[in-house]
Order: structure tokens, then C-alpha cells, then sequence
């Protein structure tokens, strides 16, 4: 078992295919795992191995996959993490799970998140909290807390989440894991519970660097289901680069200097990273993002705006949770949604109901989205001088449970580094730099839009020449 | 166009705009694959995007953004290049997603005009779900239960608002039946009422004449049939005006029109107090019409029935109510066609011959249906012009047309219609007897006094049950007075 939990997900997809593993022993060890597992990672797992599939031949190589609960599985309960969906089981499948299972990645399991995808500790789930593998006092990061617990422990091989505003780049930081939040449209939004519409987008949650643009290179292409959805330009090929030579990182003041209220070993951590950087033949210079500081606002207006609408047929007519007023259909609407939702789906709903109000758009909602023009208009000159731009993904490691949830604005701080790359669209990566106090620190690599190839290459660099080694936290 | 009604002195402009919706002959629904429907099993076309199920995304149908292309170009509008999908937010059991997906600030089409009407804009949007309330009120508050039919989410509409154009009930009335078979020859839309596939709002306000002011208006919903528009637009331009002489205010509402009693009553207030937020919608990108999509749309565009009444006045010579009737009459116009092509002589004559057709089968049939051919038309108004019947006779043989059908030459022989000519043995023998039953009209057409002879011929016209020539029976009248 252990020899097989020692395997990455590309490794064991490499042995399946060269027919030294046994696909099924391969899902039963996991299949195990998840199921007698203490970090309240998964919501549901997998009887077993699906019968159809000949994963010696699928480029996956029936490596199982845990699911963030929001992807919508047929059959199978697609909670988003919310109380107003317990049970539900929808009758279709999320396109980016349908191609995975259909490259040879089957369903382990769904893993727990912040409830519709609102959280950066996993606290807000409707179904408890998640428990961080490196330390069970400490949080996992959020949204995408189960999945990302789940890979840390060895639950599962590998895992998909969903980033809105870091929920799979912060996460991935606090575990010790890689983490990509892919360009806005690359990958199909068919069947993702929706938070913000215009933010969301599903990512790879992996050990490393290989197992990420392995996964990666299945999820992307146009959907015809998805209207925001775009063929992925050029092909997805293994990480291979050696060296940073000739890369030029660009290091943003704005989010990298005091305000961000980075803790001392995460800057430690970050600063080493680029020495390794500059080792590896990368160049390093301040850059400016000016608008950067304000993406926090802006994006605390958007993406609650767009939620308030997306969640708002979770009303008790046709699916979910209904709890009956007296025979009115506004007690019904308003009792099924106050059992229903968690305090911070309320309060985001709140926020973006008043952002649209009539009287209140324009100086809200409108200039909120002329912030986030403007950050990507910093971003776009920020990439004429550089390949990418770099800072950590969170600026603090996995703090412990309940330390942050009577501050929601010290909670949303979390995103600060990651929220800029959201509004902006562009894709961006985080991979494990080192522990600090012996848990895992995360730098984030962003870059242009449809730049992954070059994203995963250079992270892939820098993987090999940390040595990031999370076996620790597999017990 | 009625004239302003007047109530104490003051006279009143009523001012009307209308918003239509139309639901499209798409074979699929706006935003996902299903198939329309009218009165299949509830439910049973539906699926996770027009339920509204978690994680389901729409996608625009392109033949309902060609038609609505159709409709921008066929009322002149400006097409926009770009234009953009809104949510429009509300909590209502017939909206599955609680929003209703709608173009907003920028619309596909904007301007144009349809006859004397200009448009205001036209847009693209999805249809709700139908509700079924049980229970005595027959609305959601005070119903046992209520269950909802989702075939109807999700039909492709586009919503057409006029500006404030209209003058009258029956100007309103008689324009939207003027819309009604632009849209019908488009193929657009199956445009009916009753159906729900054309829905009228009214927006209605009144003015002192020669006011240049717009005065509060009122919203008025729910007339789904031509006759209920009329009577709900005219009942709320008399409310209104009586409110206004009794010193009184007209108050900004919705009100709901009932058919069965013809009353106006306001909807809650709880119902109409929206605010929609709309913002636009994520899941969508904006919609670009090119300029090969709308070289397509312009290339599918029929004859329009404003440009068909222009081209009988204009190649034909009908007058201009002639040419509006059968222009703007889809269905007349056609058969009047036809029975053009069965004999092209005399298309003024003809045109003539249609209104007394539909008096005779019904004002709303359509012709077509009737047993009446349009060859068989066509030949009667040929026998008139021929003087081979009279004008009366060919009256009643139309009458014997729309019983029975079948040749009208064969009706007036069979019936003994045929017109009665000067060389007639019988004609001559009448006109004696009139010049015979009447000595001193006789005596003042002798003397010159030709006005006179009106009592002579309408003896005459009597005595031949109309078979008689009215023209010839003066002549021979004449004739006969200045011989004798």
C-alpha cells in the first residue's frame, strides 16, 4: 500500500498504462483511505472502480479523482457544500468531471468546500469543518479545502477544485500542494454549482507540478454548453524545463510590500524562492500593479453580486431544501432560505443585492467593474516587461480553526495576492516554497492569459530545485 | 382614428404605447435544446438549463437572433453590432433560475417604425414558466394550490415597445393587427393571441389637446385578444379622463384587465414593486451581429404588408383604404391575389368585391376558407363589369356563393339574374309602365327637369328585382321621354 501511495498520480497513471498496477487495486487503496478518513475531506465516496474502461489505454490511467462537491455528478450528491442541497443528486454530470472520467480519471469521491464555494478556511461548509493534514488544529485553506486536504493526506491521488478568488491557489498553499487556477474560459463552467459567474473556474489540486498540467491538459477546450468557454490555443505538453533562463519575474510592490500584511516566515519563504529564481537564470525586478491594492474591493462587490443572483433559485420550488411557511409563497421562499444558507452565503447575498440596487449600482457594481478593467489593464503592461508576476499566495500559513471567523474582513484578506489574477482572468499557479513553523508556504506564478504551457514549465523549474517534500503529512 | 373624447369642456388626446411580446417559431427553446410546445403533457419539455438546475448554463439560440434580425430590419430599426443579455432578478415560482434572462441598456434593435407607429427599441428575451392556480382566486395569493408547467421557460420572445404613437383604442387595435401579419409573414411567430404567442401591454395616458406634455400614465395587462385591447385602452382613457374632471390625480399603477366584466383593477402593489437589478449576464458573451448574419436575416425578408398595400396603390390603382385593408390583411391581400391572376382587368373592381366577401363570411375569416373560389370572384366582378349582371344581382349571387359555392355563372342562370338590356322586351314593357305609374315626374323630365326621373327609375329597378341596368334604365327612360 505505501509503495502505492508513494506514487504520483502521473507515476501511477505511467504504471497502469505499462500494466504493472492494477487499476482497481489502484482505486480500493484509496477507495479505503477516503473512507475511513478523520479530516471530514470527503462528502461522498465511490463503492468502487466503475466497471466500464480499459485504463491501460486511457491517458489517465484510471487514476481516481476527488471532486469538489460543486461539480455536478450524476446521481451522486452535488451539495456545494450548502445545507439547501443536502441530498441533491443531480441528474447530469459537470462537463470538465465527464472529460476526466472520460480520459481515464474516475470519480473517488466529493470532497467538502466553503459553502458555494464562499470561504477561505472551510469553516463555512454546511457540512463541518475541514481538518489540515499537517496540523488537525489548523484550517486547510478554502474553498477547495476538502479536495486539497484529501491530496495532502494521500486520500486521493489528485483532485479539482474551483477558483474564484483563490479558493484552489490558497488551499493548495496551506496543504503543501500545486495548485492552478487556469485562464478564465479554458476549462467548461458546464455543471459547476455557480458562485460568481464570471470569476469561477476549475483547476487541478496535485502533489505536483506534472500531475497538475497532466490533469490540466484534460480539463481545457470550448464546450458548447458554456458560451465563456474557448478552445485552448496551442497543445498542453509535460513540464520539462530545467532552468529559468531568460525569465523575467516581476515582483508587485503593491501586493508584496506592507499593506499585504505578509507574516514574517511567509516573506522569508518568498524571498528565498526568488534566490532560488535567480539561480535557476530568471531575472527579478519591482513591478507595479497600482490598481492591485483595490482588487479586494472591487472584487467584494462582483463576485456577491453575481452570487446573489446565481443563488437565487435556491427558492424550495424544485429542488433542495423546502421549508413551508403558512401556505404563503413568501414565508416558503424565506423560511427555506434562512434554514438553508450559512451566515456568510446571507451576507454575501446581502452585500450583492444592495451592490445591484437601483440607486446603488453605479457607484458600486459599475465602478467595481471599472476597477477590475483597470487591473487588467496593469496586468497587460505589467506583461510587456515581464513573463510573469510573482508573490506569495497567502500571506500567512494555515491558521488554526476559529481563529479568523468572527473577522470576515480578516478572513477575505486571504485573497489579497490571489483576487487580482481573478478579476484579471489570467491564469496562475501556486506550488509549495518550503514550511515555515512547519507548515507549508505557497508562491504564486501568474501570467498571461493561455500562458499555462509556460506557467507549468517554469513552476516545474522551480518544483525541482526547492524539493518540496509533503510525504510527511500522508501518513 | 375616433375623435378626442370631450368631457366639461376640456377636450383630452388619450396617448398610447404599446409592448408586445412575441413568442418565436423557433423549433428549440432560447437557451437550451428543447423542443416548443403548445398544450403538450406539463413539464414534459424540459431540461437542466430551462429548469434552472445548479451548474446549468444557457446558450443562444441562433435562429431566434435571425428572426429577431428579420423583425429589426423588416420596422427599419438600427441593428447593433454588439448588444448585451441582462439578468433581470425577481423570486416568482414561473422564473426557475430567479431571473429572467433579457436584453437591457443595449438592445439588438432600436428605432424603426411600422406604418404611422415608431418603434422604440425590440429585444430578445426568454419566456417564463406557465402557473396553474387551483383554487378559487385563480391567482397565486388565495389559491389551494399552484403548480407550474415549465414547457412554456425559456420560448425565445422578443418584446417590441412603440413610442407613445397611438391615438386612440381603435388606432391601437387596428395597429396591432397591422403588426400582427407583419410578424405572420415574416414566419416568425404563429402571432396568436389566444395562444399567448402575441402579448399586448398598453401604456396609456391622456393630455389636454395641443399639450406637448405627456400626462401620468398607467400600464394595462392581460388583453389578449384584439377586441380586449379596444375595450381595455378606451375603458381606461374614460377613467382617466373622469378622474381628471373630478379634480382628481391618475396614479402611476399596473392595472389587470378582466374580460368577463371589462373591468381595470390594480394589481398589489407587492406584485409590481420590483426592483429587477439588472446587471449583465455572466454566462453570456455579448452578442455580435455580423455582418454576413445580418445579410441572411435581410435576404429571408418577404414582401411586408406595409410595402404590399404601398405596391396595390401604387401598380394597381386602389385607394388607399383598399390597398391598407388588403395590404395589411395578410390573408386578403392573398386571395385578392389569386383571384387577380384569375382575371387581372380591372384590379379597382375587384378590390371592391372583397369587403362585401368578408361582411358576408365573417369579418375575421379568411376567405380562403370559405367555399367562395377566387377565380369564382374574380369571374363575378368580370359579369359586372360586363354589364352582364347588375351590380345588386352580383350582390345577391355572392350571398349565394358563400352558401354554396360553385360557378356564378351557372347561379345566375340558373337563378334568372341576369341583367335585363335596353333590347329587352321586358325592360321596355317597365319603363312604360313607370312613365305610365308616374305622369307628372314624366311630364317634369319633358320639360327638361332630368332630376325628376329618380322615381321613374327606382320603379324600374323595383319592378326587375335589380336585375335591371341603372345606367341603361335612364337611357331608355330618356329616350323614351324625349321620342314620345
Amino acid at each position: 500500500m505505501s509503495e502505492i501511495l508513494d506514487l504520483t498520480a502521473a507515476a501511477a497513471a505511467e504504471r497502469v498504462r505499462a500494466r504493472e498496477l492494477d487499476p482497481a487495486e489502484l482505486f480500493d487503496a484509496y477507495r479505503e483511505r477516503a473512507a475511513a478518513e478523520q479530516l471530514n475531506a470527503f462528502t461522498w465516496v465511490a463503492d468502487g472502480l466503475p466497471a466500464n474502461g480499459d485504463y491501460s489505454s486511457a491517458p489517465l490511467g484510471g487514476v481516481p479523482l476527488a471532486v469538489k462537491d460543486l461539480f455536478c455528478t450524476e446521481g451522486v450528491p452535488s451539495q456545494a457544500g450548502s445545507k439547501i442541497l443536502e441530498g441533491y443528486r443531480p441528474p447530469y454530470t459537470a462537463t470538465v468531471v465527464k472529460k476526466l472520467a472520460e480520459a481515464g480519471a474516475p470519480l473517488l469521491g466529493k470532497t467538502n468546500q466553503d459553502e458555494f464555494a464562499m470561504g477561505s478556511s472551510n469553516e463555512n461548509s454546511g457540512f463541518g469543518p475541514v481538518l489540515n493534514p499537517w496540523d488537525r488544529t489548523r484550517v486547510p485553506g478554502g474553498s477547495s479545502g476538502g479536495s486539497a486536504a484529501a491530496v495532502t493526506a494521500g486520500l486521493a491521488p489528485w483532485a479539482i477544485g474551483t477558483d474564484t478568488g483563490g479558493s484552489i491557489r490558497q488551499p493548495a498553499a496551506l496543504c503543501g500542494l500545486v495548485g492552478l487556477k487556469p485562464t478564465y474560459g479554458a476549462c467548461s463552467r458546464y455543471g459547476m454549482i455557480a458562485f460568481a459567474s464570471s470569476l469561477d473556474q476549475a483547476g487541478p489540486l496535485t502533489r505536483d507540478v506534472t500531475d497538475a498540467a497532466l490533469l490540466f491538459s484534460h480539463m481545457v477546450g470550448r464546450d458548447h454548453c458554456d458560451s465563456t468557454s474557448l478552445a485552448f490555443p496551442g497543445e498542453l505538453t509535460p513540464p520539462r524545463a530545467q532552468d529559468l533562463n531568460g525569465i523575467r519575474l516581476g515582483v508587485p510592490e503593491e501586493l508584496t510590500g506592507e499593506g499585504g500584511g505578509i507574516e514574517p516566515g511567509v516573506r522569508e519563504s518568498f524571498e528565498a524562492t526568488l534566490k532560488v529564481a535567480e539561480q535557476l537564470g530568471a531575472s527579478i525586478e519591482p513591478c507595479q500593479l497600482p490598481h492591485a491594492p483595490h482588487a479586494l474591493s472591487a472584487y467584494y462587490l462582483i463576485a456577491p453580486a453575481e452570487a446573489s443572483a446565481n443563488l437565487a433559485r435556491f427558492d424550495g420550488v424544485r429542488y433542495g431544501l423546502r421549508v413551508d411557511g403558512d401556505k404563503d409563497l413568501l414565508t416558503m421562499y424565506t423560511h427555506t432560505r434562512a434554514a438553508g444558507f450559512g451566515p456568510e452565503v446571507k451576507r454575501r447575498i446581502m452585500l450583492g443585492t444592495y451592490a445591484l440596487s437601483s440607486g446603488y449600482y453605479d457607484a458600486y457594481y459599475g465602478t467595481a467593474q471599472k476597477v477590475r478593467t483597470k487591473i487588467s489593464d496593469d496586468f497587460r503592461a505589467a506583461f510587456e516587461r515581464f513573463d510573469f508576476v510573482v508573490t506569495p499566495t497567502s500571506p500567512w500559513t494555515a491558521f488554526e480553526l476559529g481563529a479568523k471567523t468572527d473577522d470576515p474582513l480578516a478572513m477575505y484578506l486571504n485573497d489579497f495576492c490571489t483576487v487580482p489574477m481573478s478579476l484579471a482572468g489570467i491564469p496562475a499557479i501556486s506550488i509549495p516554497s518550503g514550511l515555515s513553523d512547519a507548515l507549508p508556504v505557497g508562491f504564486q506564478l501568474a501570467g498571461p492569459a493561455f500562458s499555462e504551457q509556460r506557467l507549468l514549465d517554469a513552476a516545474y523549474a522551480l518544483e525541482r530545485a526547492i524539493g518540496f517534500d509533503g510525504s510527511s503529512a500522508r501518513r | 382614428m375616433t375623435s378626442a373624447p370631450t368631457v366639461a369642456g376640456v377636450e383630452y388626446e388619450p396617448v398610447i404605447g404599446l409592448e408586445i411580446h412575441v413568442q418565436l417559431k423557433t423549433v428549440t427553446k432560447m437557451f437550451c435544446g428543447c423542443e416548443l410546445s403548445f398544450g403538450d403533457e406539463p413539464n414534459s419539455h424540459c431540461c437542466a438549463v430551462c429548469l434552472g438546475l445548479p451548474g446549468a448554463l444557457p446558450v443562444v439560440n441562433e435562429r431566434a437572433i435571425q428572426f429577431g434580425l428579420m423583425i429589426g430590419l423588416a420596422f427599419g430599426c438600427e441593428i447593433a453590432e454588439r448588444s448585451l443579455f441582462h439578468r433581470k432578478n425577481y423570486f416568482y415560482p414561473d422564473s426557475p433560475k430567479g431571473y429572467q434572462i433579457s436584453q437591457y441598456d443595449v438592445p439588438l434593435c432600436l428605432g424603426g417604425e411600422v406604418a404611422d407607429v415608431r418603434i422604440h427599441r425590440v429585444h430578445l428575451e426568454e419566456d417564463a414558466a406557465k402557473l396553474n392556480h387551483i383554487g378559487a382566486s385563480g391567482r397565486i395569493h388565495g389559491a389551494d394550490r399552484s403548480w407550474v408547467d415549465f414547457n412554456r421557460c425559456g420560448t425565445p420572445l422578443v418584446e417590441i415597445v412603440t413610442e407613445p404613437d397611438l391615438r386612440s383604442s381603435e388606432h391601437a387595435r387596428d395597429w396591432l393587427r397591422l403588426l400582427r401579419s407583419t410578424l405572420r409573414v415574416l414566419g416568425v411567430s404563429d402571432v396568436n393571441m389566444e395562444e399567448g404567442s402575441l402579448r399586448c401591454d398598453a401604456n396609456v395616458s391622456v393630455r389636454p389637446v395641443g399639450s406637448t406634455e405627456y400626462g401620468t400614465k398607467t400600464e394595462l395587462k392581460n388583453m389578449n385578444s384584439f377586441r380586449y385591447l379596444e375595450r381595455g385602452v378606451r375603458a381606461e382613457i374614460e377613467r382617466q379622463i373622469g378622474l381628471l374632471n373630478a379634480g382628481q390625480e391618475v396614479v402611476q399603477e399596473t392595472l389587470h384587465f378582466d374580460p368577463a366584466t371589462g373591468n381595470l383593477t390594480p394589481l398589489r402593489s407587492k406584485e409590481e414593486a420590483h426592483d429587477y437589478r439588472y446587471f449583465p449576464e455572466p454566462d453570456l458573451v455579448p452578442l455580435l451581429a455580423t455582418e454576413a448574419m445580418v445579410a441572411a436575416a435581410r435576404a429571408d425578408l418577404p414582401e411586408l404588408p406595409a410595402d404590399r398595400a404601398q405596391r396595390f396603390q401604387r401598380d394597381l390603382g386602389l385607394s388607399a383604404e383598399s390597398a391598407r385593408l388588403l395590404g395589411f390583411r395578410t390573408e386578403l391581400g392573398d386571395y385578392f391575389e389569386r383571384a387577380l391572376a384569375a382575371d387581372g382587368d380591372d384590379p379597382v373592381a375587384l378590390a371592391n368585391w372583397i369587403p362585401p366577401l368578408i361582411e358576408r363570411i365573417g369579418s375575421d375569416q379568411d376567405p380562403a376558407d370559405s367555399k367562395v373560389a377566387p377565380e369564382s370572384l374574380a369571374a363575378l366582378a368580370a359579369m359586372v363589369g360586363a354589364k352582364e349582371v347588375s351590380r345588386d344581382a352580383a350582390r345577391e349571387v355572392l350571398t349565394k356563393l358563400v352558401e354554396e359555392g360553385g360557378d356564378p355563372r351557372e347561379i345566375v342562370a340558373r337563378e334568372g339574374l341576369g341583367a335585363l338590356s335596353g333590347e329587352d322586351d321586358g325592360l321596355a314593357a317597365l319603363v312604360d309602365a313607370a312613365i305610365a305609374s308616374d305622369p307628372d315626374a314624366a311630364e317634369e323630365v319633358r320639360g327638361g327637369n332630368r332630376r325628376a326621373i329618380g322615381p321613374l327609375v327606382g320603379y324600374v329597378m323595383r319592378e326587375s328585382k335589380g336585375r335591371a341596368d341603372g345606367g341603361e334604365v335612364t337611357r331608355l327612360i330618356l329616350e323614351r321621354l324625349q321620342t314620345g
